[in-house]
């Protein structure tokens, strides 16, 4: 079964807990500047949004790429940099329309989320189960149980 | 390690930025944060100085586990000497710039002497520049915050600031970070103003490494954070109503200082408490409480966003305020709210947003209100001297206009930016000055909680909830329940917490985590982090270490054992009303045995012995 990340921003309090865990796993280093997971405040709106790749299916940052560094992981999906590879053009940042490729100057690579091989490390690291780490095919079920509950009452 | 091992050297005089190792011999002995400061400080400062003059420093200090994943490990503070107290001063903050100032490489920022014109600093990882405060001096925290975000095209730096209440001189003002979290007491903020220093914007790319034994440090913190989840305070009370939490229960039993200390309950406190913030209004349906918000890598969460009433006076022509900002905590609700009888949720809610817009302490400004509304009652303050302002208990209008005064320090605005105790001694009753050390109460009576009295009277930085929150014992049972009316056992307990505290306060984490945690809790996250031997008894050694250094920093200061009190009112004025009625806090019968249990003379001077035990 693939798995994806579930973000649920009504639950998330911009702890950063989540930048650190995916900085530590991919840097070993407690880095939120290094994360593939940004959160993000909107301080006079009172909202907090994690944000990160959604792994698309048809994914641009892929086939923009003119050295074949980005390949989809076999098992967990992802679309994963080789490091080896890339050569730093950036054309895949360009090309995402949602901005989670970003540029790691200290490397001269590109940095994406990779699902940490199927284990993702902001999931875990998450007090509040705004990310949570989720059958692919139903993303919604929470809501649609919430909404359920809501809708078809017990006689 | 965890520390960067680095330290910022700022001289305002000379324009100059140098970077220097950190003293590792200091590190091991006194942590980092309160404790590291507060000995760089010693060192390098004359305690009898004028704390407004070029002599004294201004440290902004990371600890150890700030930038971890440590739960709540984002804390800095501002550590100085007050202008308000004259006594040694550590406000601690959370937010997201402690977090910055060690992604950025340093674990502490010394500011020295006074900068010929106003500047703000730019630290950009190992980049520091002063640069001209020109376009900033005169604006509020908020502008200022505007303005360099803007300025620098980046939505990421971390900016902490003092506003125009610091700039006049108000002897209460804060540095407030990330536009409403603040080392908000004793008046660090009218030093960084009084140094020409505005603001301090950071930006920190180069992350927290030098985990001594990061296996180690992963399981400890883990751990650590599964103890505050399933803690129901920590784990779901502070979420929910933040410290709110307290209000209905600190006023049931009796506790609740109101209207000057005068009395101990106050009749609105549940219009203006956790609950009532939750509660929806008739003008657009929301409530007060929007959301709550984490500092930075806090699992706990118990930060307020709230929004005004959009019907309501104060906002009337005031788009401004308008959104989502900081919101309502138990102290300033309390300050703001029982301690002037004012229950209007929305009139304390626009003071509290003031008081982080121009950075001034919501306790210190609410205890001296109702201080001035006092002095107004007994007719020794009148209109005359208020500008008009009739400073009434309970009158809502009287306490927003006066924020708005002392925001900008206009008018009767100075008067009430002297803090209650130059207040009351200029008007002639100094009697009515409810401080320690000339610094004003938070919200525990110590008539009802009879450890707070002790706690109040011996705390380094003058009346503070936060230097031994006994409270935590005689009122909520952690870690074990004392009978709050006891005086017996009280010193020890005091003691214990004060130097439990001042460990916490030197690690980089947030004292709220000891609603669930003990040092046995921490010890393996510092041990796993740091190097040298931490454990929960090495810890308490720091933490008496720490407050032995404080202690001697303000007897060289010139405090003596004759500023250890409280005032008449707590020791001779019986509680009126509640589970505390008829009483009143014996401070006498704990403070020799509180003397002597911490190895001081009979004067309260740490001895020579104590001294040379600690190795301070």
């Amino acid at each position: 079964m693939l798995k994806a990340l579930q973000l649920e921003p009504e639950k998330c309090t911009g702890c950063l807990q989540c930048e650190m865990a995916c900085s530590y796993e991919n840097e070993g280093i407690f880095n939120p500047s290094k994360s593939r997971i940004k959160v993000f405040t909107f301080h006079e709106e009172g909202r907090f949004a994690p944000y990160t790749c959604t792994q698309c299916a048809e994914a641009w940052c892929l086939h923009a790429c003119p050295v074949e560094a980005i390949v989809i992981n076999p098992v967990t999906g992802s679309k994963d940099v080789l490091e080896d590879v890339c050569v730093g053009c950036k054309v895949c940042t360009i090309a995402c329309p949602f901005g989670t490729v970003n540029y790691n100057a200290d490397t001269g690579k590109v940095i994406k989320c990779d699902l940490c091989g199927g284990e993702p490390a902001c999931a875990s690291a998450c007090p509040t189960q705004a990310i949570t780490y989720v059958d692919a095919d139903h993303t919604g079920l929470d809501r649609m149980r919430a909404h359920a509950a809501q809708t078809i009452p017990r006689n | 390690m965890a520390w960067t091992r680095k330290i910022l050297r700022v001289n305002l005089t000379k324009g100059t930025c140098v970077a220097e190792p950190l003293n590792m011999d200091w590190a091991t002995k006194y942590l980092g944060q309160r404790g590291l400061a507060s000995k760089y400080l010693a060192e390098e400062i004359d305690p009898a100085c004028d704390a407004l003059s070029p002599a004294n420093n201004l440290i902004m200090a990371t600890g150890p586990l700030t930038g971890t994943m440590a739960s709540t490990g984002g804390r800095y503070s501002v550590i100085t000497k007050s202008p308000l107290t004259g006594a040694i001063a550590c406000s601690n903050s959370g937010g997201f710039i402690g977090n910055e100032i060690k992604n950025a490489g340093w674990d502490m920022i010394i500011f020295e002497g006074k900068s010929p014109k106003p500047v703000y600093l730019y630290l950009e990882n190992d980049n520091a520049t002063l640069c001209s405060a020109d376009e900033i001096w005169g604006k509020s925290v908020w502008e200022t915050d505007d303005i360099l975000h803007t300025k620098y095209q980046d939505p990421l730096l971390r900016i902490a600031a003092v506003g125009r209440a610091a700039e006049q001189g108000c002897l209460y003002s804060a540095v407030v970070n990330d536009k409403h979290r603040a080392a908000g007491r004793s008046g660090v903020g009218t030093v960084m103003a009084s140094k020409n220093l505005k603001a301090v914007a950071v930006r920190g790319t180069k992350g927290v490494g030098n985990i001594r034994d990061p296996q180690a440090f992963i399981r400890a913190t883990v751990e650590g954070k599964r103890v505050l989840a399933e803690n129901a305070m920590t784990g779901e009370g502070l979420g929910a109503l933040g410290t709110q939490a307290l209000m209905n229960v600190i006023n049931e039993v009796g506790a609740m200082p109101t209207r000057n200390m005068r009395e101990v309950q106050f009749e609105g406190a549940s219009k203006i408490s956790g609950e009532a913030m939750l509660e929806p209004r008739e003008s657009d349906g929301k409530a007060n409480l929007t959301t709550n918000g984490a500092c930075f890598g806090c699992t706990i969460a118990c930060g307020r966003i709230s929004t005004i009433d959009p019907q309501h006076y104060t906002i009337a022509d005031k788009p401004q305020y308008a959104g989502n900002s900081g919101g309502l905590e138990y102290e300033a609700a309390w300050a703001l709210g029982s301690n002037t009888g004012v229950d209007d949720l929305d009139a304390l809610t626009y003071a509290n947003f003031l008081c982080n817009e121009d950075g001034y302490d919501p306790i210190s400004f609410g205890a001296t209100v109702s201080a001035a509304m006092e002095l107004f009652q007994i007719g020794a303050l009148t209109t005359k001297d208020t500008g008009g302002l009739e400073l009434k208990f309970g009158s809502a209008e009287a306490l927003t206009k006066a924020a708005e005064l002392v925001a900008i320090g206009e008018g009767f605005g100075k008067d009430l930016g002297l803090g209650s105790k130059r207040l009351c001694d200029k008007y002639g009753h100094p009697e009515l000055s409810m401080t320690v050390k000339g610094q004003e109460f938070p919200a525990y009576d110590p008539r009802g909680i009879q450890g707070m009295g002790l706690a109040y009277a011996t705390s380094n930085r003058g009346a503070c909830h936060l230097r031994g929150y006994t409270v935590s014992s005689e009122i909520l049972g952690v870690p074990v329940k004392t009978d709050p009316f006891a005086t017996e056992g009280k010193p020890e307990l005091v003691k214990a917490f004060q130097d439990a505290t001042a460990a916490v306060d030197s690690a980089g984490l947030c004292v709220f985590t000891t609603f669930a945690w003990t040092l046995e809790d921490i010890a393996p996250q510092v041990a796993a982090a740091c190097e040298g031997n931490w454990t929960a008894e090495s810890m308490v050694e720091a933490g008496e270490r720490i407050w032995n250094l404080e202690r001697k920093f303000n007897i060289d200061a010139g405090l003596t054992a004759a500023d250890d009190t409280l005032p008449e009112r707590l020791l001779k004025d019986a509680a009126k009303t509640g589970p505390a009625k008829g009483k009143v806090n014996e401070l006498g019968k704990m403070l020799p045995q509180y003397y002597q249990i911490r190895g001081w003379t009979v004067d309260g001077v740490p001895t020579a012995e104590t001294l040379a035990r600690l190795s301070v």
